[in-house]
């Protein structure tokens, strides 16, 4: 057994963990996360994306020991108060989820992706998330929610939106 | 309490409205209940051992050193189960004498196909018993697996279950001379062959193996801790499990509760009972603790169905002036190694939409489903009918190039003109309503065909190295399934009618239950929408419950885009009978003759007064009861069961722009237009992401995916690696719009939009591949035409050897995404 010590969601933990287990099974299983979910098991879907210390990373390619001393940031932990995310906002505004299932991966993804690229193109945005893999949407109003997210998070754009670093930490 | 009715605006209709859904608000925050979430205290994990063999006897299982691992509770074979002797159902046998093996939860004597089940350990956790899996030793004797088709028919061919005494699985005939919808293919034929102002084009078609790839993994729960034992299941059919779990196991149906919770994906691929169900039924009764099963994505992609896998041979006969005399189908289906809940009947499916939207005078469909030694085939997205668009769709084209017509030329020349609607086909069906012409001439003016035809002329002229093709697919499909009676006509072993009941709350909110069971579709939404317009009542005042056979106890489920064309007319008509009690307390209360009231935006009113009560004032009135007529019950409540008159018939006109570099083989879809007509669209935004997500499944099969075996009959994409599912970077943006001519088969004129993307799409991108290479001296390229079989195309038609370079069969779709091949140095890595 190895000791992981860990804050997800703003909340602290430490446990007591296989050294194997994986951090999306620690999340789910020990944690009750499961808004974080498992689509494959050789790391292409996306599905478990969540944010470890500010960036975006698939959690099923992570061991829980690795998150040691780190901050996980999940889909239950993004919005604030009560208030969804300009991301999540802008999923639900352009129809950009179908079953849900890539949906919190695609989030979190999407969230890092403008952390490093505040304006991306439509091309960006396409190759930015073309790690996460979504079976009902042909994509194109996933690009259009965070092409939309962007613009609602650029500085300035409106005064209650929380800037994308104090929430996502970014990605840089 | 009578209220004045005053003069209100009226409120603006719900359908129509591009309402954003209600499902999302838990789904874009992670609160959500797929079923590998649900995990009652006690509950036991299982993992199945799968054979790595496509053919083999099973000679021996070790289990003892599973057994002593940690956590283990046991490990069982079907006979340490009893088991041995249970089936799973197939509820379609197409023929009489169709040939049906017993298809076991865990295979005994012999394994079918790898990834087949032999063992089931049962562990404290998941990880527990996928470790002990891997300690099981099972002693195998390999024997000849059964690959191929056409060599699975031949004679003194290797048997795949030798008690059948053939692989021929039944042969099914749709001949319009026999039925009297037509003429007689072998008269078109021997005419059109007599005749020198007549041709006869041939060809053949191959449609790969698809794997619909939902992204949430199959899983289930069984609870025996209570009086009804409790299934949850990442299904898109819970009653029919039900039912059938009920039939298989022989348990008592009302003792058994299913419940699908959060479904993540299905597109067919979530229609079965599976082996694996019934394992965790059988061992959660042994046990009697919770038990749960998870598969993985590898264990998915081998052992959950597949779609597709056909050859086609069509034959069409013509006029030289174009006009289309008979066409003949004869299709050989691979079933794989045993028969899924509906698998023999997919192909079925397909049969009356061969002659699509054209006035064809003769047609014959012939189909021999096979078995072979490959994971079974069953439902996905379309099933039957986007094999069919596309064969009539790629010999529209073969037969435009051996006219030298301009393709849409030929297909306007043949089609039904909307003014000979309603139209009974020559496959005996009627077509009620639609509009070939308008949908095409909006999409034409979107795409901006003739300027595109330029290009493709000044590209060809200059022997550009990037070639530039048109697409064409004008389809239409049958949807809302079904008729029960033309079910039944069919031999498939169940109606086609939907379930729905509303209940008015004793505070005017309104709970609607519907038996179609959503997995992504947006009902909530939509069925809102629909009872707001209907009930008068806000939006928000609608729930839409689903998706647990306590909940809604009735219903056939999801598929065959069915659910609105269907389910949603049956709460139309459990709407209409709330209403007509309604107004009987209506008229009780407001002392008025029911015939003197009318009913509008959620009230009565008394004709010519202003007297008028509210549905929400009459459902209070019934819930107190202290006040009604005598002659009923005090409750607005309704139940309805509607079982629709008719299939519904979208259809519309796709149109590719696909440039092909003719040095690499590389291609790139430019552009996409659709132009879709699915009648009356109740949520244009709901409508619009079912078009994409159906186009991007129906492009993933022209450019990307293929399930291929090897010659032991190994899967060699057995993991989202090797099957190369489209990501963001694979796609465009697609253009797409909907015009409407309403069905007038259903009150609400709508016709179903699940399935229309992906059946349309596939020859749109497969037709404009060889529209840029056919001058190129390239006759055809199999799906999915990747940048490998285009460029061996290419050489091949221009006499070049292609020797050098290996045939690449594991990963033949490889969607490149933002691998740029022309300039690797700027490949991205994730
Ligand atoms: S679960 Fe598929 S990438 Fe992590
Ligand atoms: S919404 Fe279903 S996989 Fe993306």
């Amino acid at each position: 057994m190895a000791q992981v010590r860990v804050t997800v969601d703003g909340v602290n933990y430490a446990d007591d963990v296989e050294p194997r287990t994986l951090l999306v099974h620690y999340l789910r299983e020990r944690l009750g996360k499961t808004g974080t979910l498992v689509g494959c098991d050789t790391s292409n879907c996306g599905a478990c994306t969540v944010h470890l210390n500010g960036q975006s990373v698939k959690s099923c390619s992570v061991l829980a020991v690795q998150a040691d001393g780190g901050e996980v940031l999940t889909i239950e932990g993004l919005a604030r108060d009560g208030k969804l995310h300009p991301m999540q906002e802008a999923f639900n505004e352009h129809h950009a989820l179908q079953c849900g299932y890539c949906t919190p991966g695609m989030i979190m993804q999407a969230v890092d992706l403008l952390g490093d690229n505040p304006d991306p193109d439509e091309r960006e945005v396409r190759e930015g998330i073309e790690g996460n893999l979504c079976r009902c949407t042909g994509y194109q109003n996933i690009v259009r929610a965070v092409q939309s997210a962007a613009q609602k998070m650029k500085p300035g754009a409106a005064a209650d939106t929380p800037a994308p670093a104090s929430v996502a930490g970014g990605g840089n | 309490m009578t209220t004045t009715a005053e003069p209100t605006t009226t409120p603006s209709p719900e359908v129509g409205k591009a309402r954003v859904r209600k499902e999302d608000a838990r789904l874009i925050t992670g609160r959500t209940r797929y079923t590998d979430a649900i995990t009652p205290q006690g509950t036991l994990h299982i993992h199945v051992v799968r054979s790595p063999l496509a053919h083999a006897k099973v000679l021996g299982v070790d289990k003892s050193e599973a057994a002593a691992s940690p956590g283990v509770i046991g490990v069982y074979t079907a006979a340490d189960l009893g088991v041995e002797s249970v089936g799973l159902p197939c509820a379609w046998p197409i023929t009489p004498d169709m040939k049906a093996p017993q298809r076991p939860l865990l295979a005994s004597s012999t394994v079918h196909f790898a990834g087949e089940g032999v063992a089931v350990v049962v562990a404290r956790s998941a990880a527990e018993a996928r470790d002990a899996a891997d300690l099981v030793d099972v002693d195998y004797e390999e024997l000849e697996p059964v690959l191929d088709m056409e060599a699975a028919l031949a004679e003194g061919a290797t048997l795949v279950h030798p008690d059948l005494g053939t692989n021929e699985n039944a042969t099914w005939v749709l001949d319009s001379g026999e039925a009297g919808t037509g003429g007689r293919i072998g008269d078109a034929i021997a005419a059109a062959e007599a005749d020198p102002d007549s041709v006869v084009v041939k060809r053949r078609f191959r449609q790969q193996r698809l794997i619909p790839a939902f992204m949430e993994p199959r899983s289930c729960v069984v609870d025996p801790s209570g009086e009804q034992l409790t299934i949850y299941a990442a299904t898109q059919v819970p009653h029919i499990l039900r039912t059938m779990t009920t039939v298989t196991m022989g348990l008592n149906e009302s003792k058994v509760r299913v419940i699908a919770p959060d479904v993540g994906g299905g597109f067919g691929g979530k229609i079965g009972v599976l082996p694996e169900e019934m394992l965790c039924v059988a061992l959660a009764n042994k046990l009697r603790r919770p038990v749960k099963w998870t598969e993985t994505r590898s264990e998915s992609m081998l052992a959950a169905h597949h779609g597709r896998d056909q050859i086609q041979d069509i034959t069409i006969t013509a006029k030289r002036d174009g006009t289309v005399t008979g066409l003949d189908v004869h299709l050989l289906a691979d079933m794989g190694a045993y028969l899924g809940l509906v698998g023999p009947g997919v192909p079925i499916l397909g049969a009356f939409m061969y002659n699509a939207i054209y006035k064809i005078p003769a047609l014959k469909f012939s189909c021999t489903n096979v078995f072979t030694t490959k994971t079974l085939t069953d439902a996905y997205r379309g099933a039957g009918r986007p094999e069919a668009t596309f064969a009539i769709e790629r010999i529209m084209d073969e037969l435009a190039v051996e006219l030298g017509r301009d393709p849409m030329d030929l297909r306007k020349q043949n089609w039904i003109p909307h003014e000979e609607f309603p139209f009974t086909t020559v496959a005996g069906l009627t077509y009620d309503s639609g509009n070939y012409e308008q949908a095409t001439a909006q999409a034409v003016e979107m795409f901006d065909y003739d300027g595109l035809r330029r290009e493709q002329e000044e590209r060809r002229r200059n022997n550009d190295p990037v070639q530039l093709g048109i697409g064409i697919s004008t389809f239409t499909e049958m949807c809302g399934i079904a008729p029960s009676r033309l079910l039944g006509s069919l031999s498939y072993g169940a109606g086609g009618w939907e379930a729905a009941s509303v209940r008015m709350l004793a505070t005017g909110k309104v709970e609607v239950t519907t038996g179609a069971s959503p997995h992504g579709q947006g009902h909530e939404t939509a069925f809102s929408q629909i009872v707001a317009d209907q009930l008068g009542v806000p939006f928000e005042d609608v729930e839409i419950l689903h998706g647990d056979t306590q909940v809604s106890p009735k219903g056939l489920d999801t598929y065959g885009s069915r659910s609105l064309v269907v389910g949603g007319i049956a709460v139309v008509k459990a709407v209409d009978k709330v209403i007509a009690k309604a107004r009987k307390i209506a008229a009780h209360l407001l002392e008025a003759s029911e015939d003197d009231l009318e009913f509008a935006d959620g009230t009565f009113t008394v004709r010519g007064t202003d007297k008028g009560k509210a549905i929400q004032e009459i459902a209070f009135a019934a819930f107190v009861a202290h006040d009604y007529p005598e002659d009923m019950e005090p409750s607005l409540d309704a139940d309805a069961v509607y079982d629709p008159e008719n299939f519904s018939y979208p259809h519309g006109t796709h149109l590719a722009a696909v440039e092909i570099d003719t040095e690499t083989g590389r291609v790139h879809l430019r552009k996409y237009v659709c132009v879709d007509d699915v009648g009356t669209v109740i949520n244009p935004l709901i409508v619009e992401g079912q078009v994409h997500g159906g186009l991007a499944q129906g492009i993933a099969q022209a450019l990307f995916e293929e399930a291929n075996y090897d010659e032991q009959g190994t899967l060699v994409n057995g993991t989202l690696v090797d099957y190369t599912l489209p990501s963001a970077a694979d796609l465009p943006n697609f253009d797409t719009a909907v015009v409407s001519t309403p069905a007038t088969s259903n009150p609400l004129g709508v016709k179903g939009v699940g399935e229309a993307g992906t059946i349309a799409s596939t020859p749109a991108i497969v037709n404009g591949v060889l529209d840029a290479l056919r001058h190129l001296g390239v006759r055809d390229i199999e799906m999915p035409t990747t940048s490998q079989r285009v460029w061996r195309a290419i050489q091949e038609a221009q006499g070049r050897s292609t020797q050098q370079t290996p045939v690449d069969t594991h990963s033949p779709g490889a969607g490149l995404g933002s691998i740029d091949p022309n300039n690797p140095q700027e490949e991205e890595v994730q």
